[in-house]
């Protein structure tokens, strides 16, 4: 069934035009409209899943329209998938579709638009996830930036979504610019295109100048969509104004589809030419930890619930690039099932936010403090995927970030999980206690941010008296779904084949014989040794303090004002973090001057470290 | 001659950010944002070139002419007819925002700080 | 950050990415002195292989096709966002063209001189045919679908700019051209699914190669496509002038 790779991005793309050609007999049936949709998405995500099972015990390779490689030259674009990739990409196809369930009664008055957006951006995504040629990456990177630019922008009658959009789409579009100059710049060295071939030429020659700043310029794109800092600005604006079913995709793949592209660029491609890989590993490792505290930080302050729920993305996108940056297989496992694991709740949490703008028209957590009452039921939803956000076992975020713990066996990378954990956990069981329980006080009216929040004045027509199944549904499908990545890789043969996965991942040579000789690899080569995945002790107490913590501190930030000892803490932490925020401005000027900086201080760390 | 095209890169992507970092006007950083594309594509067709070479093109000339790199020449084609397209998305954007807020300023649009 | 300290750490930062940037030019093979195998493997066989003189055409229509149907959605997307972006919206009504001839003379626009009109209307016709014919013979010299495209749908613009907005309007209907975008998009990835349905691999040339290169009828599916994507960019781009236009022209704020 080697023709699934062709259909599944061709099927949401031919799907999106015909939605549109048609969209005059659509106008009056809506439900025939969304039926449609959610089946497209639905059958990409099942073929998917076809080519997870398919590629588990070995990679395999799809070229386009017949052109195989003749003597090593690749003439033709090709697509290779392992179960990494096709996972990843059937983690968003599984998310799309639950979003657009979850949009059945969202918008009751809505063109045809959206639909033909989610579902170029479903197909932007599937051929991003799966690509095995450089530019063809930055034509799919290109296509699901346009998608999201536009399904920011989706309310523009609102001043939010506007700003959110222009900074989205000014800010990603630079970096994807600057991607296509590292393209230019690694075909003019190399004259080809596509992945195995410009690894087979740049292993045969030292790390020159062009080699290093090709990676850099081909990642900046990558390190935007990821938003890790200082590239990051970007991600608040955009996912505070988003409708919030594309919130949960933003959140739950897009960031995560740009940590991947780094991680196939440095494995697939540059990495063995790179060499000097504790140093590399180093800089990476700061990257990630520094854009975790960031957004920990950030997030903690927040009272608008989307921003807030964006802040924490930009926290685990942070800790999800350390976890590549540990260049062990068990580092990247756990990455894997970190960002499946994240991905569930951390849409379960989005569609809960959107549930109570949507019946109690706010997302300001201050004036919405003891009204989540009304919602019993989302109320339970919303908190077990907070304590799967503060990594409560089994959830799948427990097990990802023990076993990234576990491959550092470093007690300060340990140390810095857990304080972000705990910040994260902390601020969204703070939202929950505080919403849907009415414990403590509402936290401190910040004027400018009770005036943000308040912008969102819904994104629905008409509240309900009740909250519809297709929008509690999904809400509590993805936190089982949580849940269930978590058991099933407690499972030692899933744990085995995850780690198996992600070494042949890491093995250049394999993707070098799968792409251009069409070999079949099933195990890594012998340089990738690999380490038992499994639940250590450590793991376990690790998680178990950071619930305990993360409940303590949403406890502490209810009911401070009642203990006079408490209040002797808090008030020297909010003159920090109001310092910290004002580098958040908001204005684009600054995100692009910063993008600038980052990319000329990355470009001297790694001259540093290749020399 | 030979680093010139090159220099001439670098010089367009300083001022194309240079243009957004500084500017004032919604409609003026979104066509530096052009500008800064318009350097992607002077590498492209600047790596691609061979010296003495003719344009891809046999259908008059014998088929095996020296001639310059075709596969750059069709990766810049596409992305011009594309970048206008997206452009005027970006532009669509602006206009929406001088509606919203009355002004073009990216200072003055800063709807949400911190 | 002030404007000052912007410029000045800018300043620097820019200083930092011109350095990457030399850096890396300095590990460039000079310009001229093209290294790399693609560009040759792909001049030896192009013709040979697809009876398509035009080599460019060759690479985005048959070797690198698949990144073209990318290409495309971005375009057809772009499209589609900007409808969504610029709907009319609660408060905003659209002013009926009509409504001018009903307030004073003075409110009417100035008529556009002859010396725009008469050219623009003259020049309509040839624009026209000069874009299909660019559309349609991607296989032979530098045109294609893209290039037809855009010329295609100047022709449509022309009729605006000699003053006959209305017309413009009316020719360029949002569902139509809806319509024909989507069928252009549509139809270049149905041609790569039509081989798939014949057991090739997406996007092969199943269609006869014909016997001169660079024959109207030779290159497969080259052409064919090429015609769709000059369907598809001329439908987009009326589009987008459409509504840019109209938002400038039609929709105001109700009182």
């Amino acid at each position: 069934m080697d023709q699934l790779y062709a259909l599944s991005v061709t099927v949401p793309l031919v799907a999106a035009a015909v939605i549109l050609a048609a969209r005059p007999l659509f106008a009056e049936h809506r439900r025939v409209l969304d039926l449609a949709a959610v089946a497209v998405s639905a059958s990409v995500a099942v073929m998917l899943l076809f080519l997870v099972v398919r590629t588990y015990g070995a990679d395999s390779t799809y070229w386009f329209a017949g052109f195989r490689p003749v003597h090593g030259i690749a003439i033709g674009i090709d697509f290779e998938a392992g179960p990494l990739s096709a996972g990843l990409a059937s983690l968003g196809a599984v998310l799309l579709t639950g979003s657009m369930v979850f949009s059945w009664r969202y918008f009751s008055r809505v063109g045809t638009y959206f639909h033909v957006l989610m579902l170029t951006f479903l197909a932007g995504m599937t051929g991003f996830c799966l690509t095995g040629d450089v530019f063809d990456l930055f034509v799919w990177f290109e296509l699901m930036g346009v998608s999201a630019y536009a399904l920011t922008a989706y309310r523009p009658e609102e001043r939010g979504p506007i700003q959110g959009a222009l900074n989205f789409a000014i800010t990603n579009s630079v970096g994807a610019y600057l991607s296509l100059t590292g393209i230019a710049l690694i075909y003019g060295r190399t004259g080809a295109l596509n992945m195995a071939q410009i690894a087979v030429y740049v292993n045969h020659h030292p790390p020159s100048g062009l080699v290093v700043i090709a990676f850099l310029l081909i990642i900046t794109g990558l390190l935007v969509k990821g938003a890790i800092v200082p590239f990051h600005f970007w991600l608040a604006d955009a996912h505070a104004v988003a409708p919030t079913p594309v919130c949960v995709l933003f959140s739950g793949v897009m960031v995560e589809l740009g940590l991947y592209g780094i991680a196939r660029m440095y494995w697939s491609v540059f990495g063995a030419a790179l060499g000097h890989q504790a140093a590399i590993s180093r800089v990476f490792l700061t990257l990630g930890l520094l854009t975790a505290v960031t957004g920990a930080l950030f997030c903690f302050r927040e009272r608008h619930v989307k921003r807030l729920l964006a802040f924490s993305t930009i926290s685990h996108a942070g800790m999800f690039l350390a976890g590549f940056a540990l260049l062990t297989p068990l580092g990247l496992a756990g990455a894997a099932l970190y960002v499946a694991g994240h991905a569930f709740v951390k849409g379960a949490l989005f569609l809960g936010a959107g549930i109570v703008l949507h019946r109690l028209r706010s997302v300001n957590e201050t004036w919405l403090h003891g009204r989540g009452r009304r919602l019993p039921v989302t109320g339970v939803i919303f908190t077990v995927a907070a304590f799967g956000l503060a990594d409560l076992p089994p959830f799948g975020t427990f097990l990802g970030k023990g076993w990234i713990s576990g491959s550092a066996a470093a007690p300060w990378l340990t140390a810095i999980f857990l304080v972000c954990g705990v910040l994260v956990g902390g601020a969204v069981l703070r939202v929950a206690g505080g919403v849907f329980y009415g414990l403590g006080d509402p936290p401190g009216e910040d004027p400018q941010m009770a005036a943000e929040a308040n912008e969102e004045t819904g994104e629905t027509d008409e509240a309900r008296q009740r909250t519809p199944l297709s929008m509690l549904a999904p809400a509590a499908v993805f936190a089982a779904l949580g849940l269930a990545t978590g058991i099933a890789a407690l499972v030692p043969r899933v744990a085995a084949g995850l780690e198996a996965a992600a070494a042949r991942f890491q093995d250049q040579h394999a993707y070098i014989a799968t792409v251009l000789n069409g070999a079949t690899v099933t195990r890594a080569g012998p340089g990738h040794p690999v380490a038992p995945a499994g639940v250590t002790v450590a793991a376990v107490v690790t998680a178990l303090c950071s619930v305990l913590g993360a409940a303590a501190l949403a406890l502490a930030a209810l009911y401070w004002r009642r203990l006079p000892l408490l209040r002797r803490g808090y008030e020297p932490g909010a003159g920090l973090t109001v310092a910290i925020r004002r580098f958040q401005s908001g204005v684009i000027n600054d995100y692009i001057t910063w993008l600038v900086a980052g990319i000329a201080a990355l470009g001297g760390l790694l001259a540093v470290a290749i020399h | 001659m030979q680093i010139v095209p090159f220099l001439v890169v670098a010089w367009v992507v300083v001022a194309g950010l240079y243009g957004i970092v500084t500017s004032r006007d919604l409609i003026h950083q979104i066509i530096c944002l052009i500008v800064v594309q318009s350097s992607t594509y002077v590498l492209l067709l600047g790596v691609g070139y061979v010296t003495g070479g003719v344009a891809p093109y046999f259908y008059d000339i014998p088929l095996h002419t020296k001639a310059v790199d075709p596969v750059v020449q069709a990766l810049a084609l596409t992305d011009v007819v594309v970048e206008a397209a997206v452009t005027a998305l970006l532009l669509s954007f602006a206009i929406q925002a001088h509606k919203r807020f009355g002004t073009l300023d990216p200072h003055e649009l800063a709807e949400f700080k911190g | 950050m002030t404007s000052r300290q912007r410029l000045w750490f800018f300043a620097v930062a820019a200083a930092g990415l011109v350095a990457c940037y030399l850096w890396a030019f300095a590990g460039l093979p000079g310009f001229g002195h093209y290294p790399g195998p693609y560009g040759q493997v792909i001049l030896n066989e192009a013709v040979k292989q697809t009876n398509a003189t035009g080599v460019v055409s060759a690479v985005n229509f048959e070797y690198r096709g698949f990144d073209t149907v990318g290409e495309e959605f971005i375009l057809f997307t772009a499209a589609a966002g900007m409808s969504v972006v610029l709907r009319k919206l609660r408060g905003e009504r659209e002013r009926q063209p009509l409504d001018e001839t009903d307030s004073a003379a003075a409110a009417r626009p100035t008529q556009t001189g002859s010396a725009i009109r008469i050219p623009a209307l003259l020049l309509v016709g040839p624009t026209a045919l000069i874009g299909w014919w660019l559309a349609s013979h991607a296989q032979a010299n530098p045109s294609g679908g893209f290039q037809g495209g855009v010329i295609l749908a100047s022709a449509f613009i022309l009729i605006y700019l000699s003053g006959e907005f209305l017309t413009f309007r009316r020719l360029s209907p949002v569902a139509l051209l809806d319509a024909v975008e989507a069928v252009g998009a549509a139809g270049f990835a149905v041609i790569g699914l039509a081989a798939v349905a014949q057991g090739f691999p997406y996007l092969y040339n199943y269609l006869p190669l014909g016997q001169t290169p660079g024959a109207v009828s030779s290159s497969g599916t080259i052409a064919l496509i090429s015609f769709f994507v000059g369907l598809e960019v001329a439908a987009a781009f009326v589009l987008i002038v459409g509504e840019l236009l109209g938002q400038s022209l039609l929709r105001q704020r109700s009182a």
